[in-house]
């Protein structure tokens, strides 16, 4: 293994450590990453890659950090982005047929912020179609695997930027969560996943799913590489009117180890003996132990309204995204049927030939629910509900700092095992959605094996407060040895 | 299509068990006054990026098929 290939092997720190020492130049870095990514092409991560332009972007990172000024922590270090992340010049296809040939024109405020620190992002990760699924199956360019097992699912929607930091192509990569979409395939690929507060981080760029649920967030193999991504990233955009115009802290800053004085809820409603597979439970008993002897303060807290979560989430998801997706219409961007009689028949078929079932399914399901007659049963009762579900976490946080539970009820699943049952595939997002629908910051981090693949543990926040569940984390990982673990990497023959 | 759209309905008609009755209903999870920026003029994107992508195009105008009728 070269100097530069035992570098890519570490987390964000240990690689910034290495670049500055000078052990390795970024040059030799983002080619240690290419050709990872290249080496592990079998696992289906990534859509797209920008060699050329990242080689010249790592040479003049290469004669910053050699002057001793680099741009941020994150300067000259390998990142992949989701295939929605919109930056100027490189494909977005959002997994999709019908944005197969688009080439963004413009910058998200994410990558921009990115590219401003110095990060190379090297290329753009596979996901499911408009980040509808959660399994990175629905995929129109080929499924993503879990490197615990390629035979596994790696969750989704972005499964391919959890791949990416899990299999050590890069130590830190961007995904969106809509509900669940960065905390599930975290919690199956063994790294930590992190959804901001709703308006935290600007959505200009993002293409749009559910416009009220979606937020962009990193993937990293440490709560304290998180920290520094969202450093990054975070704050108000005047280019997205959702986002809050509230002083950013200092996320690293926070991250004492320090647990003591903490109180953390445990809704009675996550920890259900015949909800939740035994191996996931125990493990997450077992890191509220760990928390306990550091001096944390567990109290049990009540969600009354998390049996309706799922099926408000995707009432209202749904029919946010039949709005969203009206704009693909084969006119000014995107594929074009051929032949066409008329302009009907034009949007039509481009529609029917760009898009896949799943997205199909949901503008279908999302226009039913939000037409005349049918809005106020559906779409207006989840809204309602939604105040409710909100209101559970106003009344849980009245009695604690945080809440813990199980990202998700249940490890990787095998691939194919849910793809044919859509409602069983919604359902294994239980745990995620209330955060995306009460606007909430949520972080997924290991927390230990069952039958051979990673448990994830979820912190959700008060709104805006990502340092105290970003503290918790940290402190967990500092007593635990979780984040360490790695799969072996699946090289093979290529694609 | 149809079989997997009646089961998800039946799914999320669950929510008729809940009294909503005088629930304000929630648009977003972080609720924000509209702001309101300060007019002031600003670079467009050049129309000839924002047409660049566009399957059909004459100049920076997108082309569509015709949508009506000779003497219509």
């Amino acid at each position: 293994m070269s100097q530069a290939d035992s570098l890519l092997a570490g987390n964000l720190s240990e690689q910034r450590a290495g670049l500055d020492r000078g052990d390795v130049s970024a040059s030799e870095l983002i080619d240690a990453s290419l050709a990872n990514i290249q080496a592990q092409s079998s696992l289906g991560a990534t859509l797209s890659t920008r060699e050329s332009r990242a080689r010249l972007e790592a040479e003049a990172a290469s004669k910053r950090i050699a002057e001793g000024k680099p741009l941020s922590p994150l300067d000259g270090i390998p990142i992949l982005l989701k295939d929605n992340i919109v930056q100027a010049g490189e494909p977005a296809t959002c997994a999709s047929r019908i944005l197969e040939d688009f080439v963004s024109p413009y910058d998200s405020t994410v990558a921009e912020r990115l590219q401003s620190a110095g990060a190379i992002i090297v290329g753009r990760t596979n996901m499911d179609e408009f980040a509808m699924g959660s399994s990175t199956e629905n995929s129109a360019f080929g499924i993503c695997r879990n490197p615990w097992d390629p035979s596994r699912a790696c969750g989704g929607s972005s499964g391919g930027s959890a791949v990416g930091v899990a299999a050590g192509m890069v130590p830190l990569s961007f995904g969106s969560d809509t509900g669940g979409s960065i905390r599930q395939p975290a919690s199956f690929c063994g790294i930590v996943g992190l959804k901001p507060t709703y308006g935290r981080v600007s959505r200009w760029g993002l293409v749009a799913f559910a416009s009220s649920l979606d937020q962009i967030g990193p993937f990293g193999r440490t709560v304290s590489d998180c920290a520094a991504a969202l450093d990054i990233i975070a704050g108000h955009d005047p280019k997205d009117s959702t986002s809050v115009p509230e002083p950013v802290p200092t996320f690293g800053a926070s991250l004492d180890g320090d647990v003591s004085g903490l109180t953390i809820g445990l809704p009675k409603e996550y920890f259900v003996e015949d909800g939740v597979e035994p191996g996931v439970l125990a493990r997450v008993r077992e890191a509220i132990g760990v928390l306990e002897n550091a001096g944390a303060k567990f109290v049990e807290v009540s969600l009354p309204h998390t049996e309706y979560t799922i099926a408000t989430y995707y009432l209202i998801a749904t029919a946010e995204a039949s709005s969203n997706l009206a704009r693909f219409d084969g006119v000014r961007y995107g594929r074009r049927a051929e032949q066409v009689e008329d302009l009907a028949d034009l949007y039509e078929r481009s529609r029917s030939e760009g898009f896949g079932a799943e997205v199909k399914r949901r503008i279908v399901l999302g226009t039913y629910v939000l037409s005349a007659g049918y809005y106020d049963a559906y779409y207006g009762k989840a809204q309602r509900v939604r105040t409710l579900i909100r209101r559970d976490f106003d009344t849980a946080f009245e009695s604690c700092d945080a809440i813990l539970t199980p990202t998700t009820p249940e490890t990787a699943f095998a691939i194919g095992a849910k793809s044919g049952d859509p409602l069983s595939m919604y359902l294994s997002d239980v745990y995620t959605t209330s955060a995306n629908l009460a606007g909430l910051p949520g972080l997924s981090m290991p927390c230990g094996m069952s039958d051979g693949m990673p448990v994830g543990l979820q912190l959700l926040g008060k709104p805006l407060d990502e340092a105290t569940i970003l503290r918790i984390g940290d402190a967990f990982e500092r007593l635990t040895p979780h984040h360490l673990a790695r799969p072996e990497p699946s090289v093979s023959e290529s694609k | 299509m149809a079989r997997d759209l009646e089961q998800i309905l039946g799914h999320v008609r669950s929510l008729d068990a809940i009294d909503t009755d005088g629930v304000v209903p929630t648009a977003h999870g972080f609720e924000l006054a509209t702001p309101l920026r300060a007019d002031e003029p600003v670079p467009p994107l050049d129309p000839e990026l924002a047409v660049s992508n566009a399957p059909e195009r004459l100049g920076t105008a997108f082309l569509v098929p015709k949508m009506i009728e000779e003497g219509g």
